[in-house]
């Protein structure tokens, strides 16, 4: 496969999970602003740092506003996160790599990128919002299923699915970075309203609400949202889980190519750590020095990866 | 059905019942209804969109993708009308190609005062870096096509003929597609000879043209100038249906004398390239330095027999409308026989007779550019207004050398599916032609483009134009 090919392929399922990501993190500030007015505009503003966008944001608007935080989020085309720039930056991938995809793959992509240009027009109105988002995350499990039931497990498959996982990792890392304070040990350890409402705001910004309450029993606590989101390897947005995916299509791609290559290390070595940490022991070293680490190093394993398998030369 | 009696209707005729080709669709088409087959139209669209097929046009915003209209109504060929069609469209390929091993070699058809020596040798499309190569296989043009327009029962004319990089035969495989889905009950009715197996012939004809340092895998690869050029869906299309790498310039590089492409488990040699790139962006060390498409040194490779580029360089010089007026004597020069498929009368401008006639006529002619494509620069003198016909005689009065002039022809018209019912307009054809060292071979059909404004006789997509499905129907 050409190397140019390759990086289409990763990038083209890293903006569409990163897409649906930006989706979710609106869907759970919408949700915030809804049930709780008087903590929105501290939660718009954690939503754009989660989503790297806060710097470009207010380069264009003073005021933090749910409005115009929803549509720089949505269609903004100067705002690389924006699920529109997402969804034509995949397509575009797409184009790119086209002879690499099945018919009904490019078609998905294709059809999502109509559908969602057209929903996304014009600026959408709060009551059509809920719609919009579902339709958003619709369009996301459609490409997703037809790369599942009709892609060969080749090397094609293995970079979708690396820039899937390595984009889904940094989601929800950046979540944990933006939001770690709430999740810090504190006199209150029962948790107050406000702690409630934040800690259901980080669940649902990963659709984990429903699986951590079955678990659970209902009952929340900093350290078990902590272990769930980072160490939980059965739960599918978890650190654990998506760095042990990457090792496993890294794997694929040596056995397949026949040759090892540095970036493989790196990922084997983030996921030994992920392993063998307890919860405990990430609190012990500092939840937040140890996300600050993770996304460090998963920004140099986007990079080895890319030189490892030539995406640009 | 609209009256027009000028011109030689397709369907129709002279107007007294379809002809015998269009006999089975005609009787098929009565027992539509016209509401519903508006309605399909419409889903043909849809069809193309989800597909992707469509044009940048130049010019426009990039983001501005747009679709070539498609008209379900088939143009029909009889098996009959089709095999002369082949005759002269072969006799004329391999006039082509003997044409230019003569241009690059011993040029003996200049010798013999055939064709003037400054038509070649000033000519832009001549590439003196090809003076004295072999192309492997012998082969210069893998990939012609021959536009075609027809004025009456028996008439049928070269308008011109695409020696470099024809397009558009992605469209004819998907028009082909779409028509089978939407209306398959009409192929149980009609044989139509099939198109789908272009692709494999292709990739078997480019195969077949290996270089004489050839590497074990013998692998073929498409290169595309990229992403935003107008024909990117085509490249993909073709690279996707061979089974083959489409390649960008950047992924490729000169090593170890052979062409190589940078893939994920490092420099993997290249035997033959498609390349969808003109010859002057083909190589920034022999052509022009600024291009970013092409690959720097592979005209070196080329000449050391590492690669295989098809088209060959060099092969415009061939289809230059300056030496299209040419081609009847070509024709019988290298193949001792008369050309089967006509010419349409020409007027070189550079003549100073021939442009004194078209100064006179220049309101009856239509004038074209003689490196111009696209329908770009071009005068159709009936439909233009005075004050057009006076800018374009200052122009050509300036550089009667870049022009040449011919008859407006009276192109044939087929019916489209209008809301009122079929009406008839002009069309023309391009068969796409494949040249192995095997054999020639012609796709039964090739696209058929269609002027959708009443009256127009410009096909060009870039100006307005549709498509069809050509039918050639079994014998």
């Amino acid at each position: 496969m050409l190397g140019k090919t390759a990086g289409g392929l990763f990038w083209m399922f890293r903006l569409l999970e990163r897409s649906e990501n930006t989706a979710r993190l609106i869907e759970a500030g919408f949700r915030i602003a809804l049930t709780r007015p008087d903590g929105a505009d501290d939660e718009w503003a954690s939503v754009l740092q989660t989503a790297a966008a806060a710097t470009a944001f207010y380069e264009r608007h003073e005021q933090l506003e749910a409005g115009k935080v929803i549509d720089f989020l949505l269609r903004e085309p100067s705002n690389p996160s924006s699920v529109m720039s997402c969804i034509a930056g995949a397509r575009q991938n797409a184009r790119l790599v086209r002879t690499a995809l099945t018919r009904e793959v490019w078609e998905a992509v294709n059809d999502s990128y109509m559908s969602l240009r057209d929903a996304l027009a014009r600026p959408v109105a709060e009551r059509n919002l809920p719609e919009v988002l579902g339709l958003i995350r619709q369009n996301s499990a459609l490409v997703r299923g037809a790369l599942h039931g009709t892609m060969l497990r080749n090397d094609v498959f293995d970079f979708a699915r690396i820039g899937t996982f390595l984009e889904r990792a940094d989601n929800t890392a950046r979540i944990l970075d933006v939001k770690y304070y709430v999740l810090l040990p504190s006199v209150n350890q029962i948790g107050s309203s406000l702690d409630n409402v934040q800690w259901e705001t980080i669940l649902r910004s990963v659709a984990g609400q429903r699986s951590y309450a079955w678990l659970n029993q209902g009952k929340a606590n900093p350290k078990g949202i902590a272990d769930f989101l980072i160490l939980d390897g059965r739960m599918p947005r978890s650190l654990k889980f998506s760095v042990a995916k990457m090792v496993t299509n890294l794997k694929y791609l040596e056995i397949e190519y026949g040759d090892r290559h540095p970036s493989q290390g790196m990922a084997e070595a983030l996921d030994d750590n992920l392993q063998r940490i307890t919860i405990d022991q990430v609190f012990e070293e500092g939840l937040h020095e140890f996300i600050t680490d993770f996304l460090k190093d998963l920004a140099g394993l986007g990079l080895q990866i890319e030189t490892d398998y030539r995406f640009l030369g | 059905m609209e009256k027009e009696t000028r011109f030689f209707d397709e369907m129709f005729g002279q107007g007294d019942g379809p002809r015998s080709p269009y006999q089975s669709y005609d009787a098929w088409f009565h027992n539509e209804d016209i509401k519903e087959l508006k309605k399909k139209s419409s889903e043909a669209e849809s069809f193309f969109r989800r597909t992707g097929i469509t044009f940048n046009v130049y010019g426009q915003d990039q983001a501005d993708e747009r679709l070539i209209p498609f008209d379900i109504v088939p143009r029909i060929i009889s098996g009959r009308e089709w095999s002369r069609l082949v005759r002269g469209i072969e006799q004329r390929v391999r006039a082509i190609n003997a044409f230019l091993y003569d241009i690059y070699h011993r040029q003996e058809i200049i010798r013999a005062g055939r064709v003037p020596a400054n038509l070649i040798a000033r000519n832009e499309a001549f590439l003196p870096e090809m003076i004295g190569v072999e192309p492997p296989g012998g082969i210069y043009t893998h990939i012609v096509g021959i536009d075609l327009v027809r004025t009456g029962e028996d008439e049928f004319f070269v308008l011109e003929d695409n020696a470099r990089t024809p397009s558009g035969v992605s469209y004819m495989l998907e028009n082909r597609e779409t028509m089978l889905q939407m209306f398959p009950e009409l192929f149980s009715r009609v044989k139509v000879r099939p198109v789908s197996d272009y692709p494999t012939k292709l990739r078997r004809s480019l195969g077949a043209c290996m270089p004489i340092n050839a590497s074990a895998n013998r692998s073929v690869a498409v290169l595309t100038p990229g992403i935003h050029n107008s024909a990117y869906f085509e490249h993909a299309f073709l690279a996707d249906h061979m089974g083959v790498e489409l390649v960008e310039g950047s992924d490729l590089r000169v090593m170890d004398g052979k062409i190589a492409m940078r893939t994920t488990r490092g420099y993997r040699p290249i035997d033959v390239i498609y390349r969808r790139v003109d010859d002057d962006f083909l190589d920034p060390l022999n052509f022009n330095p600024d291009s970013l498409l092409g690959v720097p040194g592979i005209m070196d490779v080329y000449r050391a027999g590492g690669i295989t580029i098809a088209n060959a360089p060099g092969t415009g010089i061939s289809d230059d409308k300056a030496i299209y007026s040419y081609m009847p004597d070509i024709v019988e020069f290298y193949t001792g026989e008369k050309a089967i498929l006509k010419n349409v009368p020409t007027w070189r401008c550079s003549e100073p007779d021939a442009l004194a006639y078209v100064l006179d006529n220049l309101s009856e002619l239509v004038v074209k550019e003689v490196h111009g494509s696209g329908g770009y620069g071009m005068l159709v003198g009936p439909a233009a207004s005075k004050k057009e016909l006076a800018a374009f005689r200052a122009k050509l009065s300036a550089r009667p050398a870049n022009y040449i002039a011919q008859p407006t022809l009276a192109l044939s018209t087929v019916p489209i599916l209008t809301k009122a019912g079929l009406a008839p307009r002009h069309v023309d054809l391009r068969p796409f032609v494949l040249v192995s060292p095997q054999g020639v071979d012609i796709t039964p059909g090739g696209l058929t483009r269609v002027a959708l404004k009443k009256g127009s006789l410009v096909v060009n997509s870039s100006q307005g134009g549709g498509t069809k499905d050509t039918w050639v129907l079994e014998e």
